[in-house]
């Protein structure tokens, strides 16, 4: 899947600033730099923004599209925040034929959001995952460390006031 | 050289011992199919088109990559060979915008080749799906269309190359496709415009802006003067467009075909480049007499400058503050020219021909209005006046030898050699030699500076001091330069840089030969010679010595070279970009 892009505004603290240009520091003039550096961004901010991708490339002494390439080719990197609630949907195969796509549907028409991205005020990010071994549940999701099972695509609503509410 | 000995197809051959499988098949007289192989650019097996059967191996070979080793039996035919080929294409094309009738690289596209040599019946034995394929047409300069992408990445390779690599591969597998870092448009990064990605595509995904339609409606306007002007560059290259060999000098036909396109007058960049030379050399006398800043670098080429405004904006001031010479030879189309034959200059259409995509971006920056109106309104690349003359259906081959037009067709050999690697220098040294010793010097060669490598220096003994020179064509001796430059640890004073490797003959705006033809030719090297063959024929050698040039400083540009008139006309400004 392509890479989803944040268009949120970056904001960072001068605690991960510091952490950051440290990170680059301890790399500067070592080949291969860019996949330990993008590692350690993603762990200080929780993605990759192209702020954080632009000090990388610049610190390194790389392109920024060579930075932007690696980062767009590894799954493990996101480029768009994690919301305070973090909602999976799984679309693994016991899910999915149990209508969990609806379910997804449903969080992306309420939340104004698609996959692997962040609501605008930082509340909520969805992503839709593979199998996570609770197809007896089917369909499946999780809200941070929550499981809801055997949904229908009107809980939805219940589940996102809850949250909303804290 | 260590030699190994080696079968190809069961016959035996001698081949230097560090041949890859590809360049030994050579020695055979054989040619491995390649798509994403570039000579000297990109070498990276990626597209399994060049596999081949070696004994005892599992699986077949990437022969690009693979290096021979004593006693290796490889078959370059077999029915495995083949099969594993054919199949390579047909999943290309399942990918692959398969519009061939309306694509501009038909004829001359590798892909095409190949599926027509490997006798591919149907394009579509494997369904596909297209991928998305976004278009950038966001520069003045370029277009890209990744739904002709083969993912080859020759043309990350040759950005790379150019230490600007803007382009790249992002995401992955089934999405991957070549793009600039956060899926900006080209424009909105620190791209140069060299076009090297375009002459190295081997479809039809990165092309020029076609701007012929433009010069179509100029002609045809009864109310416009439409004068074209032609670089050195063009002439050493337009003919491969019309099946002449690599090397051949079609100025003559080429403005045969000209005028018969119905432009007014055509007339040759060479003659700006005279002018470049009066200017620069005597910016340079300048700079030297007044503790000006050294080294002071050239300024002609645009791909270089705006690499320049990009990565060494601390630098800019070390630039020539000269026009380009189609830029120089523009402005004074439409101001000198302009004058002395009555014509309003907001009624010429003035037309540019260059080896060169970054010059379609020259035009319109600042500051290169010398009479309030655009210097040059219209560049095109070789490439787009070669599809001017076939649309027309003229027979090039057959066109009389015809001259320039008399003003500023008028040119000498200093001229000529601008757009090769060394050529500026060359000729800035032959009039600067002239001028500062006060005498005609026999002597108008500077070898030194001449050939294709990336990066020269030399020493001249000129006016009693010496002068240390340095020559770079290719962005990636350019930035070694310039950080050497930067540092203080370079002591030149004066440097001429090319953006394109070779110089302006390998310009991103010259015809497109495949991956196969640049294995065995030198095209930097092979063009070049057009040039300084030209320059040795040629009566006039030196630009100071050039008639029309002397007149436009008496008649126009009255107190002379980098005088204040000059620099209203001649002269331009510099902006810091950054990246």
């Amino acid at each position: 899947m392509q890479k989803r892009i944040s268009h949120l505004p970056f904001h960072d603290t001068p605690e991960q600033a510091q952490k950051l240009d440290a990170v680059i520091e301890s790399l500067k003039g070592q080949a291969g730099a860019v996949m330990p550096a993008l590692h350690q961004a993603q762990d200080i901010y929780g993605y990759l923004p192209l702020e954080v991708q632009k000090k990388i490339a610049e610190g390194l002494g790389v392109s920024l599209e060579e930075v932007f390439g690696v980062s767009t080719f590894y799954s493990q990197f996101s480029l768009t925040p994690k919301g305070r609630n973090h909602i999976s949907v799984c679309l693994g195969t016991a899910c999915y034929v149990k209508g969990s796509d609806k379910v997804l549907d449903r969080l992306v028409a309420k939340l104004g959001i698609h996959p692997e991205e962040c609501t605008e005020d930082g509340e909520f990010s969805l992503t839709a995952c593979r199998c996570i071994g609770a197809c007896g549940l089917a369909p499946v999701m999780t809200v941070n460390d929550e499981v809801y099972g055997r949904l229908v695509p009107e809980d939805v609503d219940k589940i996102l006031a809850q949250y909303a509410a804290k | 050289m260590d030699m190994v000995n080696i079968k190809v197809n069961g016959v035996s051959y001698e081949v230097p011992k560090d041949s890859t499988i590809l360049e030994a098949a050579r020695y055979a007289g054989i040619d491995i199919p390649t798509l994403c192989y570039l000579k000297d650019i990109n070498q990276i097996g990626a597209c399994r088109m060049c596999m081949v059967e070696v004994k005892g191996a599992r699986s077949l070979m990437a022969a690009c990559v693979i290096g021979v080793n004593d006693g290796m039996e490889i078959f370059t035919n077999s029915p495995k060979v083949q099969e594993s080929r054919k199949m390579t294409l047909e999943l290309l094309l399942s990918v692959h915008d398969r519009k061939c009738l309306t694509c501009e690289r038909s004829g001359n596209c590798e892909l095409q080749t190949l599926c027509n040599e490997m006798g591919i019946e149907e394009d579509s034995r494997f369904e596909g799906a297209l991928p998305a394929g976004e278009k950038d047409n966001t520069t003045l300069y370029l277009e890209r269309n990744n739904a002709k992408c083969i993912l080859c990445r020759r043309c990350v390779a040759a950005c790379q190359n150019q230490h600007v690599s803007v382009i790249g591969a992002n995401n992955r597998g089934f999405d991957t496709s070549i793009g600039c870092a956060f899926e900006s448009g080209l424009a909105d990064v620190p791209c140069v415009a060299c076009g090297q990605c375009i002459v190295s595509c081997p479809t039809g995904a990165l092309t020029e802006k076609d701007n012929t339609q433009d010069v179509i409606d100029a002609i045809n306007d009864p109310e416009k003067t439409v004068i074209v002007q032609t670089a050195p560059a063009v002439r050493a290259a337009l003919g491969e467009e019309f099946g002449l060999p690599i090397g051949t000098n079609v100025e003559d036909k080429m403005v045969a075909a000209l005028r018969r396109l119905g432009f007014d007058k055509v007339f040759d960049t060479d003659f700006g480049a005279d002018m470049t030379i009066m200017e620069e050399a005597s910016e340079f006398i300048h700079r030297v007499q007044n503790g000006g800043k050294l080294p002071m670098i050239t300024s002609c080429s645009p791909g270089w400058v705006k690499f320049c405004e990009h990565y060494y904006p601390d630098l800019i001031d070390n630039l020539s503050t000269c026009k380009s010479p189609q830029n120089m030879e523009g402005a004074l189309i439409k101001t000198w020219y302009a004058q002395r034959e009555g014509i309003d200059p907001k009624n010429i259409v003035s037309v540019s021909v260059m080896p060169c995509t970054a010059k379609k971006f020259e035009i319109k920056r600042d500051d290169e209005d010398a009479a309030g109106l655009p210097d040059v309104d219209i560049s095109l690349t070789t490439r787009e006046l070669a599809r001017l003359i076939k649309k027309a259906k003229l027979n090039f081959n057959a066109l009389p030898d015809e001259k320039f037009d008399d003003a500023m067709g008028i040119s000498t050999g200093a001229g000529v050699i601008f757009g090769a690697t060394g050529g500026v220098m060359e000729a800035a040294l032959r009039t600067a030699a002239d001028v500062l010793d006060g005498t005609s010097h026999e002597n108008v060669e500077y070898h030194e500076v001449r050939g294709t490598e990336g990066f020269k220096e030399a020493v001249y003994k000129v006016g009693g001091m010496d002068v240390k020179v340095a020559v770079v064509s290719g962005l990636s001796n350019a930035d070694a330069l310039l950080q050497k430059v930067r540092s203080g640890e370079a002591d030149y004073q004066f440097i001429e840089v090319m953006c394109c490797p070779g110089g302006c003959v390998n310009g991103g705006g010259q015809p497109i030969q495949s991956a196969t033809t640049r294995a065995y030719v030198d095209l930097k090297a092979t063009r070049a010679k057009a040039l300084y063959d030209q320059d040795k024929a040629m009566p006039l050698r030196k630009s100071h010595e050039n008639p029309v040039l002397k007149q436009c400083y008496e008649e126009f540009l009255t107190d002379g070279p980098n005088g204040h008139k000059a620099h209203e006309i001649l002269h331009t400004s510099y902006v810091k970009r950054g990246v």
